[in-house]
């Protein structure tokens, strides 16, 4: 059946908010979706709370609105689009509760918007537990026992039938949220009220525990005439128990005989064909038992998902692509493999081994349990492709970027317990790591197996199938063959390299093995060498990487693929990436040799900190090289990505971005240029071998980088430019730390040096607190001895400005000021900020815009600048320079309708601000908010509140054409949003007391009942007006009983002192669990009073309108 | 051609992702190319066609079946042997093909192989039935250049390191093409399996003939799990030997070897047409379309994996199947009443065919799977439906 006719204009649902369990990789799918429609010639309407996303380029889509993804917003943009199709399996969870809130409250039929990708029925049954348990015992297929309860009496009445451990899962939650496993009673009764209180329909599943079994996924693609492929089959390395986002996972399959693999796959399409999943892809999990055999099916999505990236990018096969042409109708037999030019209606080959290792960030949530389970905590993830399963795993571990060159001890706890314990110590230490698992359980059995513990007993510890424990024994005999035999070899190059050398290092490197893995075994059994010394050996043992194509059919057919992994398993080169492809890339006009190769270096994989926003920016550079006719080249390790999409780049290199890594690639592709200030803190840790290498980094080169990020050079450059900063100094040890403190006097600001999104940074008041951070109390873990500590004065009650700016060397161009709603002192990336600001005054204004330029031109900035200040009583200090892409880029983008990055590459490239005609700050008539999305309900005890220190995941924008519209749309964007009735706690310091009554008696116009602390109270009442007393925290009922009887909807809690933050820890942690919107600074409730005064006038407008002025124009009609 | 190359420019070994500490073997293709790699399984020689699967699993599957007698099989696959062997996935009584090529062969110590149905590790089995292999190879430049070149024969060798004097021997090889080997491969003397005891089963038990060409063990299992008992029957048998038995229909198994060489069994194939429900799979299938008339050609280097789609024309739909085959069916050469049911979409090659003046059906790709996927199970219902005469036959 060919494309149906009768869909012209398609809505898609992006996800959202970058959250855990809901990452990136929605955008990737979302991003595929736009193109292939656009490519079908349809009308795209996109709806996305999410500005750090590419799909809401507006390129990308002809109406782009970055609304709340809620259903009145939703509805909204229905009845004013009158799309002909809903499209929400391609957004993940949260598209796909939305479409089924939209279908359930009659939009979609009041509106007559079809259900493409999955009809209702099937998203109905895939998502309701029970009924999706009678239709798999139908079919004759076997499931865990158990079943569903609605309430813990259910509950415990099943008790009868079951045996622990129990599975406890909540029905239609993200990730697993709220799911874990119950041993005994008490945790029985624990987890049920708590996975009851986490489901939206207040259901859970009680089942059989199925751990420690094997977990299998298998990625499925059905058209509408029930043709239906196996696109790819995963395999978690981690055995049943921990969740599959958190999980170490393996592809193609590994540990399955062929009658195991089919007898699955055949289950697989009974169950999509049983669910109904007719023009699209879906996910489903097995278990099954390693003893027997027993497959049990876990659960089916039916949408494409986070295993549907990582099998895109295993395997080449673009599922969104293919699943977006279904939805249209269209065949699988109907539509092409890109890669090859034959049927996209096959299942791809592999010959080669894909690893999957999911990043963690517990290190920012102290207190919170590093014990992995059912759900899901893993902030990203890292892919690598090798030779064979060894070599890959040690690319992802090194891909990781957390200090680790491959498979090895967990740097730290050696050097802390190796010298110690004794050997056999150390394996009793080991243990009870590995029976309960955490983010570092690969190195805890790693050091184990190295330490003599058997693999029958490190499978019984872990449960991970013995296939997968060889692999890594073998990785173990290759470390002791490089610290027996590499060095007498190394010593005896001088005279030349002999044959079984070169033998030992082509199998030392197929190992997987990087050169500073190897020089770190050698430099600790003999000699010290560094990684550059193993590099030139390796070089001149003629030992190079081999770059194979992701061709889908593992070589079958002549492949045309831009996207390519290395491997030093292999013979010789199946082609010569660098000039034989070059007849690919024909988009220019240009003949091809001439044109110019440009590296772009991606972020790598998610973490707090350094996650979309980074590939955003890369993606953008790749799109704007492209459109100036140069190659533009990626290498990038994130699987979740739309910058490791082959179709966005000339070629692709799915490495780890590591020196060595890079430097092998960029000898092969001999680029003109290498950039590297989009992709985060990752490509600019290598900036300096880069050049070193010889390579030529375009834009700010290193040294300015250097210089704007060593606090001495940029405190003289600052000085001479007459530019006030706070007072700070360095402190290289506690007493020097103090000394320094006292001299600067309290509070002051701390971090170490040179990091991304704050980490281990504090507010200290007093040199108690201050002492106990530099000895390592307050981070948990001490602080290096050689990063030295970076003390500044805290500006009190300051207002924090982020300034984003384009730079050609010569002349600056600000491109918007952003006002933080929070005080200074909240991590730039966790404040919620408006453009246009909205309290500082022209003069402030000009004086920031003055500082940006002088600051640009003394740093010979090329390309993207970003500086952050703080305004306190009119004076304008700076706090930071980043001559890099800031996280802020896709959000200003967006609000001002201009590509940031693409103008930065463009510089980059040769051009100036004239040649770019971006002489003037753009000035809008709109307003646009950004807030930040934080994932604290997936770390239970950890310590909740904001900081210095960076924690958020994800955010959201909310644009309208007044401030207070656009910081409410943003605030329900967020999932917190503001009550339009009902009640408010008040809560406030004494300093902020005064500045509250004004707020307090705009809210009582506006209807509200107020609750109001004793201190708080009493400044109303002297104000004239009402209010009820609630106690504080401490006696009974207090604010906290009023939140948990549903009496208010909002709480407004703000700290002075220290003694406060306690309390305010738990007030946030209560709001969270019971959904009370919390304020915790003044401006925040200004912001929300100026939005619920005018919160009747919202409307939703496209991206495309507000650049365009029709929507001032239509409120101005009327 | 005189001198032996290499792929690589250097001369070092294929593979090394098993370092060396077993014996040194090569592969020696007839045009020179030459692989080293360690030596696995006997550990001697093996001499055959080279071609190429890039099944991901089901290697056991592979080397059991006939249809790959005489033949080198490079398995794709990064790693082979990770779930041992366990004799119930035996295709036949013993390895057929007559060497395997590896990239990376799971290596166990001795001792149960560490996998619920395993009974040994591959690489032992190999070594006790007397196949050689090579590991160490890199299958993927390998495959490509097999792709590129088409199937050559060659040798592998862990006895005879002279480059010189394997490539003079690989040269001297007889080609696949007008070979006829299902002598080598087809049972000697008729049986029947016993028949599984199931409960239940509604339809009464129908009687086929099975001719074997070099027939794989699930097939019987396939007919008999649809209620067809299979008396099998050697590849020299006559027609009239096989009508006499009084079959309700005749199955021509799949095979090795070059169809157009088979001409006995041809001409038993047309005395059988018309006279009762024929149902081919692969070699079967070729032999049946050359007793109605139709050529076969060599294709460039063949068939062989588990995902190549299939439309079925009578039903619209595409199967994703198992295939290996070297040798094909010209659709051009087919009379006016022989229906193409079946084709290739990757190469729009002939995949299957009816006739339903003569109740011929034929598949050129494999319906029992074994290994792949059972996507197309459901044909030995339609050969049992059309000797019932039932509807949609």
């Amino acid at each position: 059946m060919p494309k149906r006719q009768d869909l012209n204009t398609i809505m898609l649902l992006g996800s959202g908010p970058i959250v855990i369990g809901q990452a990136c990789e929605f955008d990737y799918s979302g991003t595929q979706a736009c193109r292939a429609l656009k490519e079908e010639g349809c009308r795209i309407i996109l709806l996305n709370s999410n500005p750090a996303t590419i799909m809401t380029d507006p390129g990308y889509s002809d109406r782009t609105y970055i609304e709340p993804l809620t259903v009145e917003m939703a509805a909204a943009v229905i009845a004013q689009e009158r799309p002909d199709a809903l499209l929400p399996t391609l957004g993940g969870q949260t598209a796909l509760n939305l479409a089924m809130e939209l279908y359930h409250a009659g939009v979609l039929a009041e509106f007559e918007v079809k259900m493409i990708g999955a009809p209702p029925e099937a998203i109905e049954l895939a998502e309701n537990r029970q009924a999706f348990r009678q239709a798999m015992l139908g079919i004759g297929l076997d499931l865990p026992l158990g079943g569903l309860a609605t309430s813990e009496a259910e509950a415990l009445a099943m008790l009868s039938r079951l045996r622990f451990p129990l599975i406890i899962r909540p029905s239609y939650t993200l990730g697993g949220k709220g799911g874990g496993v119950a041993y005994n009673r008490e945790e029985f009764s624990d987890l049920v009220s708590k996975g009851l209180s986490a489901s939206p329909t207040g259901q859970v599943l009680i089942e059989e525990s199925v751990l420690g079994w094997k977990e299998m996924e298998l990625e499925v693609m059905r058209d509408n005439s029930d043709n239906a492929v196996v696109v790819c089959g995963i395999e978690n390395l981690d055995p049943m128990g921990i969740h599959t986002g958190d999980s170490i996972t393996v592809s193609p399959i590994q540990t399955l005989a062929e009658p195991e693999y089919q007898a699955m796959r055949e289950d697989a399409l009974a169950v999509v064909r049983r669910v109904g999943v007719d023009t699209g892809g879906c996910n489903i999990q097995f278990a099954i038992n390693p003893l027997s055999g027993r497959r049990v099916i876990v659960e089916m999505n039916p949408r494409v998902s986070r295993s549907s990236a990582l099998a895109s990018k295993a395997t080449g096969y673009p599922i969104a692509r293919v699943a977006a042409k279904l939805a249209l109708g269209y065949r699988l037999d109907e539509l092409k493999n890109d890669i090859t030019g034959t049927s996209a209606c096959f299942e791809p080959a592999l010959d080669y081994c894909v690893v999957k290792i999911p990043r963690f960030d517990f290190e920012k949530f102290t207190g919170a349990s590093e014990v992995l389970g059912m759900s899901m905590h893993a902030v990203g993830e890292t892919m690598a492709l090798g030779g064979n399963f060894r070599e890959a795993l040690q690319k992802a571990l090194r891909g990781l970027e957390t200090g680790l060159s491959g498979l090895m001890a967990q740097p730290g706890e050696v050097q802390e317990n190796g010298y110690l314990s004794s050997p056999g110590q150390r394996l009793n230490e080991l243990i009870p790591l590995l029976q309960k698992p955490g983010p570092g359980r690969i190195l805890h059995l790693y050091e184990a197996v190295k330490l003599g513990l058997s693999l029958d007993e490190a499978g019984r510890h872990t449960g991970i199938d013995p296939w997968f424990l060889l692999q890594i024994e073998q990785i173990v005999q290759c470390e002791q063959l490089i610290a027996d035999e590499l060095p007498s070899l190394l010593a005896a190059s001088g005279a030349g390299i002999s044959a079984s050398a070169r033998k030992l290092a082509r199998y030392i490197k197929a190992q997987g093995f990087s050169d500073r893995q190897i020089s770190n075994i050698v430099s600790e059994t003999a000699l010290p060498i560094r990684e550059e010394d193993i590099r030139s050996f390796r070089m001149r043992a003629g030992i190079f990487p081999v770059y194979r194509g992701v061709d889908t059919c593992a070589g079958e057919f002549a492949a045309l693929t831009p996207y390519f992994y290395s491997t030093y398993d292999a013979l010789s080169p199946d082609s010569a990436p660098g000039e034989a492809l070059n007849s690919q890339t024909q988009s220019s006009p240009l003949p091809p040799a001439r044109k110019k190769r440009v590296v772009i270096l991606g972020g790598g994989p998610n973490r707090i900190g350094q996650g979309i926003e980074f590939d955003y920016c890369c993606v953008q550079a790749a799109r704007y090289l492209r459109e100036m006719g140069l190659t533009a080249i990626m290498i990038n390790s994130n699987p979740e990505t739309v910058s490791t999409d082959f179709d966005s780049v000339d070629r692709l290199y799915f490495e780890p971005v590591t020196a060595e890594d890079v430097l092998a690639i960029c000898a092969l592709e001999k680029p003109d240029g290498i950039i590297v200030q989009f992709g985060g803190q990752t490509p600019l840790n290598l900036a300096r071998d880069l050049e070193k290498a010889g390579l030529s980094v375009w834009g700010t080169s290193p040294a300015s980088i250097a210089r704007a990020e060593d606090r001495d050079e940029f405190n003289r450059l600052a000085a001479s430019l007459g530019i006030p900063q706070p007072q700070s100094g360095m402190g290289y040890n506690l007493e020097s730390a103090c000394r320094i403190a006292q001299e600067i006097g309290y509070p002051v600001m701390v971090r170490p040096s040179f990091v991304l999104g704050g980490r281990a940074m504090g507010v200290m008041h007093d040199e108690h607190s201050l002492r106990d951070y530099v000895t390592g109390k307050v981070t948990g873990s001490s602080l290096k001895s050689d990063a030295p500590i970076l003390i500044d004065k805290f500006l009190e009650d300051a207002v924090e400005v982020d300034v984003d700016a384009l730079s050609d060397g010569t002349s600056v161009t600000v491109a918007a000021i952003m006002e933080h709603i929070e005080q200074a002192g909240v991590h730039s990336g966790d404040s919620c900020c408006s453009i246009p600001t909205h309290t500082l005054s022209a003069l402030t204004l000009d004086t920031i815009r003055e500082y940006t330029g002088q600051l640009g031109i003394a740093l010979h900035v090329k390309g993207l600048l970003n500086i952050q200040f703080a305004v306190q009583r009119g004076v304008v200090h700076v706090l930071e320079v980043n001559p890099r892409a800031s996280r802020t880029v896709p959000f200003v983008s967006k609000t001002i309708g201009c590509s940031l990055a693409g103008m930065a590459v463009k510089i980059m490239a040769g051009m100036n601000l004239d040649d770019l005609d971006f002489k003037r700050e753009p000035v809008i008539d709109y307003c646009a908010v950004k807030e930040a999305v934080l994932p604290f309900e997936r770390f239970p005890g950890a310590l909740i509140g904001l900081g210095p220190e960076m924690r958020s995941t994800g955010e959201v924008m909310g644009i309208d054409l007044n401030f207070g519209l656009a910081f409410l749309k943003a605030q329900a964007a967020a999932g917190t949003p503001i009550p339009y009735e009902g009640g408010i706690i008040l809560s406030v310091s004494d300093r902020d007391k005064n500045a509250l009554a004004p707020l307090a008696a705009e809210l009582k116009k506006l209807g509200f009942s107020l609750y109001a602390t004793p201190g708080t109270g009493q400044t109303l009442t002297e104000a004239g007006i009402d209010s009820q007393t609630v106690s504080k925290i401490g006696a009974r009922p207090n604010l906290l009983d009023i939140m948990r009887d549903g009496k208010a909807g909002m709480i407004v809690n703000t700290v002075s002192n220290p003694q406060s933050v306690h309390d305010a820890s738990k007030i946030r942690e209560e709001a969270l669990r019971l959904d009370v919107t919390l304020l915790t600074t003044i401006p925040a409730l200004r912001a929300v009073v100026e939005g619920l005064s005018v919160s009747g006038q919202w409307a939703v407008s496209p991206l495309q309108d507000y650049y365009t002025g029709k929507v001032r124009a239509k409120t101005k009609t009327p | 051609m005189t001198d032996s190359r290499q792929l690589s420019g250097e001369g070092q070994e294929a593979g090394t992702s098993q370092f060396p500490g077993t014996r040194p073997a090569l592969l020696m293709l007839d045009d020179g190319i030459c692989f080293s790699g360690q030596a696995r399984g006997a550990c001697r020689e093996a001499k055959g066609e080279v071609i190429f699967t890039t099944s991901m699993a089901g290697y056991q599957e592979t080397l059991t079946d006939p249809s790959y007698y005489g033949q080198i099989v490079v398995f794709t696959a990064a790693h082979v042997g990770n779930y041992g062997v366990s004799s119930c996935d035996d295709q036949s009584f013993r390895p057929q093909a007559a060497g395997a090529v590896f990239h990376e062969l799971q290596i166990t110590p001795p001792g149960k192989f560490p996998h619920w149905r395993a009974e040994g590790a591959l690489d032992e089995s190999m070594a006790a039935a007397g196949l050689t292999a090579i590991s160490g190879i890199d299958t993927r430049a390998l495959t490509m250049h097999i792709r590129d070149g088409g199937a050559r024969n060659g040798i592998i060798s862990a006895v005879d390191l002279d480059k010189k004097s394997l490539l003079q021997r690989a040269r001297a090889l007889p080609s696949m093409q007008g070979l006829d080997l299902t002598a080598e491969v087809s049972c000697n003397y008729e049986y029947s399996p016993a028949m599984p005891v199931t409960e239940g089963i509604a339809q009464p038990v129908l009687n086929i003939a099975v001719l074997d060409l070099g027939l794989k063990r699930s097939i019987l299992n396939c007919f008999m799990d649809q209620g067809m008992r299979p008396r099998v029957w050697p590849a020299r048998t006559d027609a009239e030997t096989i009508l006499a038995s009084q079959p309700a229909g005749v199955f021509l198994s799949n095979g090795p070897g070059d169809p157009g060489a088979c001409s006995d069994i041809i001409k038993t194939a047309q005395r059988l047409l018309g006279r009762l429900p024929l149902l081919g799979i692969c070699l079967g299938h070729q032999i049946l379309a050359l007793a109605m008339g139709g050529r076969t050609y060599k294709l460039p280097f063949g068939h062989h994996g588990v995902n190549h789609p299939v439309k079925n024309f009578l039903t619209g739909r595409v199967l994703i199947t198992s295939q290996n085959h070297g040798f094909c069916v010209d659709p051009d050469s087919l009379a006016s009443n022989i229906n193409i049911t079946h084709m290739n979409l990757n190469d729009h090659t002939l995949e299957g065919l009816e006739c339903r003046d003569n109740r011929v059906v034929s598949l050129q790709f494999h319906p029992e799977a074994s290994p792949g996927p059972y996507d197309a199970r459901d044909a030995f219902i339609k050969f049992r439906n059309m000797i019932t005469g039932t509807a949609n036959a």
